[in-house]
This record gives C-alpha cells, sequence and structure tokens, in this order.
C-alpha cells in the first residue's frame, strides 16, 4: 500500500539516515535530526503563516495583500526574511548590551524547547516523555524571564511597560490553560502526550471519534484552552503587550533587524505550539475524524489540525477589537479562572459516573454534564456583566 | 556520567556564585534564574523528571519573576551603591552561612534515604501522584490549606487598595 507507505515515510527516511552511522554516535545523530527536523518545518511554516496571515487580512479587510514578489506574492515571506537579515542592528546606548542580545535567542529557544513533546504522528515525537504535559509548560515558562530581559535591558520606558503587560498577561492566563489541560490529564491518566493521544483513540458507536472535544467537559476545556492560548501568544485581541496603538511594540520597540525577526518568529513559534498541543489534547491529535479516513497519514491530519486553529486565530485577528489591559486581567481571573475550575469538577464527574446505571446511559449523562456547564456560564458571565455597565463618557 | 554531572553543577554553581557577586541586582536575579535551571536539569539527570520540570515551571516561571518584579518595584537596581552593600558587618553574614549550612548538612547526613541501597530507581510520574495522594495526603492538604489562606490574604491586602483608589477616584 503506497499510503501505509506515506504514514510512516519520515519515519523509515529517520532510521535509515540513522543507519548510516556508526554504533555509538547513533543516539547522538538520532536526536540532531529531530531537532534540525522540527527547527525547519516550523521555521517553514512560519514563513508561510506570514503570507496566509497577510493574504487573510487583506481579504476580511477588503484589499489584496501582498501581491507583488512572485506569482501572487507567494515569494513575499522570502522578500521579508532578506530584508530583515540586510537591516542594520540598532542597540540603544543606554541598553544592557548582552542581555538585550541574549532575550530574543532565550525566547526562540524557550519555544521551540516545547515541540520536543508533542506528536506529530504515528511514531513521530521527538521524545516521548512520562511528564510530557509539564515538560511543555516548564518550557514555557522561561519565554516569560526572556520577555521580561527584552523590555528591561532597552533601557526604556515603553519596553518596560509592555514587558510588564505582557507578563502579567501571561501569568494571568496560564492558570485557566493549565487547568483545562489538567481535564485531560485527569480523564487520560497519563502526562504524556503520545499518551494522550492512544486515549483517544477509536470510535462512540463506529462512527463518532472518541476526541475529548465531544464531551461537555472536553468541549469547554476546548473553548476555555483555546482564549487562553490566544492569550498567551499575545495575539489579537489580547494584544495588548505589542498594543501598537498605544505602546508601539512594546518590549520589541528597541529591537530592529534580525534580533525583531527573532521574536516574531519565537511569537509565531508559540503559536503553532499552543495550537499543537490542544489539538494534541482535545482534537484527538494526529488521529482521523473518521474510520474511513485512516488512509491519510497521520501527520497530515496533525498539520491539518494546526493549520485549522491557526486560521481560526488570523480570522479573529481580522474580526475582534483589543481590549483594555484592566478588563483583560479581570476576565482571566474572574471568568476564566472559575470556569475552568468548575470544568474540573464536571470533568471529575464524567470520570465517576462512568459505572453508573443513568437512565438513558451516556446520552443523559452527556446532556446533565452540559447543562451544569451551560449554567455556570450563564451564571458567571451575569455576574461579570453586573460588574460592566455601558460606559458613559462626559465631555467638560 | 561523571562527565556529564560536572557540565551540569558547574554552570550551575558558577551561577549562583555571580548571583551572589554581581552588583546590578537585575543582572543577579536573571544568574539566580540560570542557578535554577541548572538544578532542574540535575533533578532530570538523577532520573526525577517531574520534580525537574516542575522546578523550572515554579521556579524560574513564578520566583524569578517575582524576584524581577520586586528589584523594579523598589527601585534598588540603579540607586546600589558600594557603601549600601556593605552596611551588614561580614561575621554576621558568614555566622549565617555557617548555620544554614550546619543545618542543611545535619539533615542530610540524618536522613534514613541514605541507609538504603543504592538501586538505580526510575520514579514514574504516576508513582509520585499515587503517593502523594496515599501516604503524604496530610501534608499535601496542609500545604493546600497554607496556599489558599494565602491566596485569600493578597486577595484581601489587594481589595482594600483598589477600594481606596475608588473612593479619590470623582464620580
Amino acid at each position: 500500500m503506497m499510503f501505509a507507505d506515506a504514514d510512516q515515510f519520515f519515519v523509515r527516511l529517520k532510521a535509515t539516515w540513522v543507519a548510516l552511522f556508526p554504533g555509538q554516535m547513533q543516539a547522538l545523530v538520532s536526536v540532531t535530526t529531530n531537532a534540525v527536523a522540527i527547527v525547519v518545518t516550523f521555521a517553514l511554516l512560519f514563513a508561510v503563516t506570514t503570507l496566509l496571515e497577510r493574504k487573510g487580512l487583506g481579504r476580511m479587510q477588503n484589499r489584496y495583500g501582498p501581491n507583488r514578489v512572485g506569482p501572487w506574492g507567494l515569494l513575499q515571506p522570502l522578500a521579508d526574511g532578506l530584508k530583515m537579515l540586510i537591516k542594520e542592528d540598532i542597540v540603544p546606548t543606554g541598553a544592557d548590551r548582552v542581555v538585550h542580545f541574549l532575550a530574543p535567542v532565550t525566547l526562540v529557544l524557550c519555544v521551540i524547547l516545547g515541540f520536543a513533546v508533542i506528536p506529530m504522528g504515528h511514531n513521530m515525537a521527538a521524545t516521548d516523555l512520562d511528564a510530557g504535559l509539564v515538560f511543555f509548560f516548564a518550557a514555557g515558562a522561561g519565554s516569560e524571564v526572556a520577555v521580561f530581559m527584552a523590555g528591561w535591558a532597552s533601557r526604556s520606558k515603553y519596553p518596560l511597560l509592555g514587558a510588564m503587560r505582557a507578563i502579567a498577561q501571561v501569568i494571568s492566563y496560564e492558570m485557566p490553560l493549565v487547568l483545562s489541560a489538567v481535564a485531560v490529564v485527569m480523564l487520560a491518566g497519563t502526562l504524556s502526550l503520545v499518551g494522550i493521544v492512544q486515549s483517544q483513540e477509536g470510535y462512540h458507536w463506529g462512527w463518532l471519534a472518541r476526541w475529548h472535544v465531544f464531551t461537555p467537559w472536553g468541549l469547554a476545556g476546548f473553548l476555555l484552552f483555546f482564549t487562553a492560548a490566544l492569550a498567551e501568544s499575545n495575539r489579537s485581541p489580547f494584544d495588548i503587550p505589542e498594543g501598537e496603538s498605544e505602546i508601539i511594540a512594546g518590549h520589541m520597540v528597541e529591537y530592529s533587524g534580525f534580533k525583531y525577526a527573532l521574536f516574531f518568529l519565537g511569537e509565531y513559534l508559540g503559536l503553532f505550539a499552543l495550537a499543537g498541543l490542544g489539538s494534541t489534547l482535545f482534537l484527538g491529535g494526529y488521529l482521523p475524524p473518521l474510520a474511513f479516513l485512516n488512509w491519510v497519514p497521520s501527520w497530515i491530519w496533525f498539520l491539518f489540525k494546526l493549520m485549522m486553529l491557526v486560521s481560526v486565530f488570523i480570522w479573529l485577528r481580522g474580526t475582534m477589537p483589543r481590549l483594555r489591559a484592566d478588563q483583560l486581567m479581570e476576565f482571566a481571573w474572574k471568568f476564566l479562572l472559575p470556569m475552568s475550575l468548575f470544568n474540573l469538577v464536571i470533568a471529575g464527574a464524567w470520570k465517576f459516573s462512568r459505572t453508573w446505571s443513568v437512565p438513558g446511559g451516556n446520552l443523559s449523562r452527556w446532556l446533565m454534564g452540559a447543562a451544569l456547564l451551560a449554567l455556570a456560564y450563564l451564571a458567571l458571565s451575569r455576574l461579570f456583566q453586573a460588574r460592566h455597565k455601558p460606559r458613559v463618557y462626559r465631555y467638560v | 556520567m561523571t562527565l556529564m554531572l560536572f557540565l551540569l553543577a558547574v554552570p550551575t554553581l558558577a551561577a549562583a556564585l555571580a548571583a551572589m557577586c554581581l552588583r546590578n541586582l537585575v543582572h543577579a536575579a536573571l544568574c539566580a534564574a540560570i542557578c535554577f535551571t541548572g538544578v532542574a536539569a540535575l533533578f532530570v539527570y538523577l532520573g526525577a523528571e517531574f520534580m525537574g520540570f516542575a522546578q523550572v515551571i515554579i521556579y524560574v516561571g513564578a520566583i524569578a519573576i517575582l524576584l524581577l518584579f520586586a528589584v523594579l518595584l523598589t527601585r534598588g537596581f540603579e540607586t546600589l551603591s558600594p557603601l549600601r552593600a556593605r552596611q551588614v558587618p561580614w561575621p554576621v553574614g558568614v555566622m549565617a552561612a555557617l548555620i544554614t549550612l550546619a543545618v542543611m548538612t545535619i539533615s542530610v547526613v540524618s536522613s534514613p534515604s541514605l541507609l538504603r541501597p543504592r538501586t538505580a530507581m526510575v520514579l514514574r510520574t504516576r508513582q509520585v501522584g499515587d503517593r502523594l495522594m496515599t501516604d503524604y495526603v496530610l501534608p499535601m492538604e496542609a500545604i493546600g490549606l497554607l496556599m489558599t489562606a494565602v491566596l485569600i490574604g493578597a486577595a484581601v491586602l489587594a481589595l482594600r487598595d483598589s477600594n481606596g483608589a475608588k473612593r479619590r477616584r470623582v464620580p
């Protein structure tokens, strides 16, 4: 079968390549190959996504987007990259040169580490760690320090303000992000991301995939995760740290040339990592949605789901206005956090009600869970709205 | 394998030393973050994966950020002069260091785990979770209670502040 071959094509390619080396070197070569493959793939995906984003935003704003470089503007990312490379690299006189240089490097390094545990196909996870999910969040922890380094080392007002905002936002939204992922860990019974994907194998009644997103807590968890991921990757409508109209570009103001490009690379790689994690946790990772689609290689499904999520990110950027800083924090602490805690309770109830004999079976379990979550959502949003009366502007 | 240990331990110790000696407090805090990461790497090297990753999340993701914010908010990073740093007489520092070292040495030497036979053990995360929920459930609950108290205390402090601010605001 050609398609069955295609599924394991990259795995076999790597095995053949590694076998070319003598015994002791094979482990080292294997690890290096994984790392190089991840960096090259996602850097290329970054280039493609910038084009997709500019084209898509253009479409939404009723203009063409890039259409001058190459056919249909396809070579635009190449031109952008060249421009960034040959731009002058300016470091402010008062800046802390070493920290100023290290900040973008640290950011990209931390973000790339996260990809190490995400399974991108059958047998296609760089490492299958026992505590893979914890590793992912640990790798992300360093990026906050990197943002601080960038803001502080520039020795300028706007970067420092931007860095403060960015860190406050990322720390606040990490809570709902992690808590919605914890629900999946509870139900899958493992922290390994490969194990989590395997726990979603199979079909209900022979056709509905056993993805976590098709359970009430999974659906709520996915929406919470998605919202928190938007904020974590500083995307619109949560792009306050950049806030072009207020603080120009936040912690990146004093950066130019390739260092600036590195910040952008880090931001987009973080976006891919979170989209990949979201599809791994809730959307079945590399598993096909329907049984008869099994012949499509697993890595295509992973990339497809990842790009679907990224497209929704772009779509949201084209449609939503930016929030204010205090609204943003209030939303995280007073709505997302209680909601994700309640979701955790529902997930626990779902796990323990498996053995109960409820009239109506799974369907009534589903409806009960969904109804409870909907009630919590309504109550929380009522409470949230009560504090936010329509603003009255008075001009004196 | 000893080479690996040195590769991890030497940068960790160097970062710890730098965190003590550097005059610039932000640099010192950043070096402390490197030191925390090094300790986490040592945990992973010793087979305690979960501990290592949790160490990074808590110490680099939270404590280091807290240190950096504290340094910035107290404005200590610009006005630090060599004179101010020497206000504490050095014998006090040496005494504090010696006492800390003694306490740590005694607690390590008297630990019962030193007497057990040394076997290569790979700790699965599931085992950590099981033990936390069975043998060590009381300490864990106590820590949870403490954390909740701290969280409520922080919220109360912040609340008083924002009420004061509201009263001052023109309606």
